[in-house]
């Protein structure tokens, strides 16, 4: 176990450094940047502390996904900082504070890595010994996720359906969805990149894979690391690539319409939909048994099957929707064209 | 001493997370605000995944078994944090869309993203109502 400490304690290390550098960074640019290897450090992290799935949520939003979101927004806003800090004194004193206390906290916490700690009793302990037999998937993650927490997920299911409607709303311009009502693509945005040729080419080669790896992990989730999560995430990258060369204006006639709308919908639906399905077979509600009364076991592969697909069609659908309601937007207001070409 | 080798790697994960923090309270660019709260959100995440981990364990996926089942036997880390905390990250990015969407268009109605200059633009157009709230009673 010493050289996973070891290892560990060098991650810990990058962190530390990331973290100081995004601190004291004043170029946002620099600085998201930073989050990005911050996030793909943690997931190495993650992988570290056994949480495959964990690690591979992190990667694809983390350093895929979050990064073009933040490099987006400041596309749209100034990407330097003002020097100074507010209230250094106070900001230190109450983060000193917390911190303090929190480590203070921990003192009472089981050591790390016991197998003895309370975390490990109780439902965590049944959910190891039994799932194999219940619902007969050999990724336990997948097994808690979709069937014995489907509550839980069904509700974090529609906080992300909910975000993409608010992202949504608060961007939304008259004719966005409307196809060809970006005819010109809006200036200063991705100016050059479409005509280099080895950008152009790996892309073209690439985009195919992303796709096709994001529907493996959508399928493979049960068996491994891997769900709808990730490649709903997964998915919307490989068209944010191609956004991100090509300039949202060709984007727009492929994702641009009420279609990706309605599949943001439709997922929550077909997740809620397998639930209602229960009730109205006289199960409790995200029962997969009703799917096969007769086998169980088959049921609960099934009702697994549909709502991985609707949390991947949901995240898909609301990232897409995000990224292309940031990225079309034109620049306004003052200090529009600081950002040089 | 004996605390410091089993709960150093929580007192790490705070450290992280205290740094995020203090970007969050003393910094007034919006958008760095945003960067520092996923710092300080990736380590709280980190916090719950660790408390998850099995000394000697391994990842929550069964290992095949002897006789063609699974192994029962082998120490799995608890994958009850890792669900919760890996829909937290999807969520997390959802929300953080949110707040950009926020700034943005506070950016688009003040033309800045500097928290104090905002404040000061709020507290000018205050003044200009009080003046003219003014100049009516005198009339």
């Amino acid at each position: 176990m010493i050289e996973t400490n070891s290892i560990a304690l060098v991650f810990f290390a990058f962190l530390l450094v990331i973290g100081v550098a995004v601190t004291v960074q004043r170029n946002l640019f620099a600085a998201s940047m930073l989050t990005g290897i911050f996030s793909l450090v943690s997931a190495a992290l993650f992988t570290l502390m056994d949480a495959v799935d964990v690690a591979f949520t992190e990667a694809a939003v983390g350093a895929g996904f979050s990064t073009v979101l933040f490099l987006a927004t400041l596309a749209l806003t100034k990407d330097t900082e003002k020097p100074g800090v507010k209230r250094p004194f106070a900001a230190t004193f109450v983060v000193l504070l917390t911190g303090g206390a929190l480590i203070y906290g921990t003192l009472d916490m089981p050591a790390w890595g016991t197998s003895e700690a309370p975390i490990h009793a109780h439902t965590a302990s049944y959910f190891v010994t039994h799932s194999i037999t219940d619902i007969g998937l050999p990724n336990i993650v997948t097994s808690v996720l979709a069937s014995y927490r489907g509550y839980d997920t069904f509700g974090e299911l529609l906080v992300v359906f909910t975000a993409g409607t608010g992202v949504t709303l608060l961007m939304q311009r008259k004719g966005l969805f409307r196809p060809g009502a970006l005819a010109i693509p809006p200036k200063s945005r991705a100016p050059y990149v479409r005509e280099m040729p080895v950008v152009r080419a790996v892309a073209k080669t690439m985009l195919p894979f992303i796709l096709l790896f994001a529907l493996y992990v959508q399928a493979h989730g049960d068996f491994g690391p891997g769900g709808g999560f990730q490649a709903g995430v997964i998915f919307a990258t490989g068209f944010v690539l191609y956004g991100l060369i090509w300039g949202p204006a060709k984007l727009q006639p492929i994702i641009g319409g009420r279609p990706v709308q309605g599949l943001m919908a439709s997922g929550v639906l077909l997740y809620g939909g397998v639930g209602v399905f229960c009730l109205l077979m006289g199960y409790p509600f995200l029962d997969y048994s009703a799917l096969t009364p007769d086998h169980p076991v088959h049921g609960q592969h099934y009702g697994i099957f549909l709502v991985e697909l609707g949390v991947g069609i949901t995240v898909s659908a609301v990232m897409l929707i995000i990224y292309f309601v940031f990225s079309v937007r034109p620049r306004v207001g003052r200090g529009a064209g600081e950002l040089g070409p | 001493m004996t605390q410091a080798a089993h709960l150093w790697h929580y007192w790490l994960i705070i450290v992280l997370g205290m740094l995020g923090l203090w970007v969050v309270i003393a910094k007034r660019h919006y958008v760095k605000k945003l960067l520092g709260l996923s710092i300080f959100q990736v380590s709280v995440i980190m916090f719950y995944v660790s408390m998850g981990k099995v000394e000697g364990g391994t990842a929550p996926v069964y290992l095949p078994g002897e006789d063609g089942g699974v192994d029962l036997t082998a120490a799995y880390s608890n994958p009850l944090p890792h669900v919760l905390m890996l829909t937290a990250i999807v969520v997390g990015v959802a929300t953080t869309a949110l707040g950009l969407a926020l700034v943005v268009r506070i950016r688009e109605a003040y033309g800045t993203s500097e928290e104090d200059e905002i404040a000061a633009a709020d507290r000018a157009e205050e003044d200009e109502l009080h003046r003219q709230e003014l100049a009516e009673e005198a009339l």
